[in-house]
């Protein structure tokens, strides 16, 4: 099974937020950047596919040179090849064609990728991907089983779960569930020192524009200062909640 | 040329996200002078859509969409779209319509923008507000696309009734075969989801273990409230997984959340931070939580939740 993992790189969760150019870019100073969480996870789920399957695990990311070495720690986790398409990820619809080109020049049976992006939280690139190579495609993936061809996932809803049957070729967005966090590797040494040695292979974009464009940024309105209620006054709370902020 | 939106239903009931997308669908139509066509899939009661504002619904019956299946209910809005004409095409923030919309987008040739929370600022070029970095901001972006689909966050826009009356006609789409099949769905039915919820209601490490969630679910149940919690709770194994909200977990959008016994980390706040009214209760007046909340009350849980479980019981039978 020749599996694919897209990973995006993306601030880590504490970064802080601030933007530049009259507000058009992010602000990337003193910003560390990570493999996307939910990619994290599928990528891990891809390493036991690896081990107790036989898988070869590429990984992929559509995106400028920066990103390589969010790409690096993914082949010291263990992926064996890394994929860089040359060009800025502009929106999701142009990401997934980038991907989607990757995809058939490499004929993978398994792509998977992440439920969002914890930067852009598009939610999209997976889903349209798997629309563009007409493979199946299952959201919100927590639990993940190949056997031959077929796949059993199961899928997150809202409110509960649900297990799907399905085959190759197969897209999932993955998130926490599809390994637990415990399962998560940190690399080591040798993994690293492995890691540069192994192939990260640039490739050139393919023609595409983007649907969307993102004009400006804007940061939520700063806080009023918290009101506090006395605890011995919960009578108080009650009257604020229904009179003032009318949410009871 | 109209405003498509897809009406989610289940057992046959409009769910409350589906007329908050039609009342937001409304919003567009009269933004550009036209009128607002609704799908609605297997669905009762389809000219009550009226009153949000629905001009025509387009009522599919069909017993191969009682399961959801993102492929198949894809093409059904596709040809429903494609048959209005439609320019623009209105979704829910469901984890279905979430599942379904990049496949609609492929289909239709559409840009599609998610977690929208306001009505277009311009329909020249069209400009939806989104939510992004996990709530740390807001993205003013436009879709270059003649086709453009519009995914809302849930209680965003909130429900607007228009007074209208809606005309409806049986439409049957062809159905694709998929290479998806659900199996098997656990789903509790009996508790409000936090997807769904109006309030949520979520518990943190201070609540010291899942032996003291009685109050949590019982403070919840007074407010038809779903249950959340911190990371660490769900890690630690006192809730399940599927109740962790933040950054890597599930995002809230209620009208109300209380946390109770929660530090207010920014990766948890990250996530719940487009919730309307943040209430906080922590022993700890320097917690993180309360830079965020709008009401808090510094206090022991253990005291704090009881009583407010028995005031608000007395405030509901007052009101009753
Ligand atoms: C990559 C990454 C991703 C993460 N993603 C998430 C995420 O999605 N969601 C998330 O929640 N966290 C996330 N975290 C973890 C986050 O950083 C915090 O560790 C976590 O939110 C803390 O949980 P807590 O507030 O329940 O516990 P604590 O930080 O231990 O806080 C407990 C609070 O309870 C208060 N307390 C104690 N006793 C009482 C009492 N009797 N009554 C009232 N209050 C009391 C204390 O004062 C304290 O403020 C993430 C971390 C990382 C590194
Ligand atoms: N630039 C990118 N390169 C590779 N994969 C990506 C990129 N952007 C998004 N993805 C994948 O698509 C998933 C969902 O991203 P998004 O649609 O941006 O929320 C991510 O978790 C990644 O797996």
């Amino acid at each position: 099974m020749k599996i694919l993992v897209c990973i995006s790189h993306v601030p880590d969760t504490t970064s802080k937020i601030n933007f530049t150019d009259g507000d058009t870019k992010f602000d990337t100073n003193g910003v560390q950047y990570v493999i996307n969480p939910n990619d994290e996870f599928g990528l891990t789920r891809a390493m036991w596919f690896k081990e107790k399957q036989g898988a070869s695990v590429d990984v992929v990311n559509v995106g400028g040179a920066e990103t390589e070495p969010t790409l690096r720690k993914a082949l010291a986790i263990g992926a064996d090849t890394a994929i860089r398409v040359n060009t800025d990820a502009t929106d999701g619809f142009s990401v997934a064609k980038q991907l989607a080109k990757v995809v058939k020049d490499g004929g993978y049976d398994l792509v998977i990728a992440g439920r969002e992006s914890i930067d852009y939280n598009g939610g999209m690139v997976p889903g349209m991907l798997a629309a563009m190579t007409d493979a199946n495609f299952v959201a919100n993936c927590i639990e993940l089983e190949v056997d031959g061809t077929n796949a059993k996932a199961v899928r997150e809803i809202d409110g509960g779960k649900e297990t799907v049957s399905t085959s190759l070729p197969l897209v999932v967005a993955g998130q926490k569930g599809i390994v637990e966090e415990s399962d998560l590797r940190i690399p080591n040494m040798r993994g690293i020192m492995m890691a540069r040695k192994k192939p990260l292979n640039v490739v050139e974009p393919v023609d595409t524009t983007s649907e969307t464009t993102t004009a400006s940024f804007e940061k939520p309105a700063p806080k009023g200062a918290v009101k506090l209620v006395d605890a011995d006054n919960i009578d108080e709370l009650v009257n604020l909640l229904h009179n003032e902020a009318k949410v009871i | 040329m109209s405003v498509l939106v897809y009406t989610e239903s289940e057992n046959g009931k409009f769910k409350k996200a589906a007329l908050e997308v039609v009342s937001y669908a409304k919003a567009v139509a009269d933004q550009m002078g036209t009128t607002v066509t609704a799908v609605a899939i297997n669905a009762d009661e389809n000219d009550n859509l009226g009153a949000y504002g629905a001009s025509k619904v387009l009522s599919v019956k069909d017993g191969s969409l009682d399961k959801f299946n993102a492929k198949k209910h894809a093409a059904v809005i596709e040809q429903a779209a494609k048959n209005e004409g439609a320019k623009v095409v209105v979704l829910s923030s469901s984890a279905n319509s979430k599942y379904l919309a990049p496949l609609l987008a492929v289909g239709l040739d559409a840009g599609y923008v998610s977690n929208v929370v306001e009505a277009p600022s311009s329909t020249s070029p069209f400009t939806v507000k989104r939510t992004a970095f996990t709530n740390k901001a807001f993205a003013n972006t436009e879709i270059n696309t003649d086709v453009k689909i519009v995914g809302l966050s849930n209680n965003s826009f909130g429900i607007v009734e228009a007074g209208g009356s809606a005309s409806v006609e049986d439409f049957s789409p062809s159905i694709p075969d998929s290479g998806v099949n659900v199996e098997s769905v656990d789903k509790a039915t009996d508790k409000v989801s936090i997807a769904d919820a109006e309030v949520v209601v979520s518990g943190g490490r201070g609540l010291k273990g899942p032996e003291n969630w009685g109050m949590i679910e019982e403070l919840a149940d007074v407010l038809g409230a779903a249950t959340a919690c911190s990371k660490p709770v769900s890690d630690l194994g006192w809730r399940p997984h599927s109740e962790h909200v933040g950054q890597t977990g599930k995002p809230v959008a209620s009208n109300l959340y209380i946390a109770v016994g929660i530090s207010g980390a920014i990766q948890h706040l990250a996530g719940i931070n487009a919730s309307k009214v943040k209430v906080v209760i922590n022993t700890d007046p320097e917690a993180p939580f309360f830079k965020a909340a709008d009401y808090g009350v510094v206090g022991d849980a253990f005291e704090v939740v009881p009583t407010l479980i028995e005031k608000l019981k007395a405030f509901k039978a007052q009101n009753a």
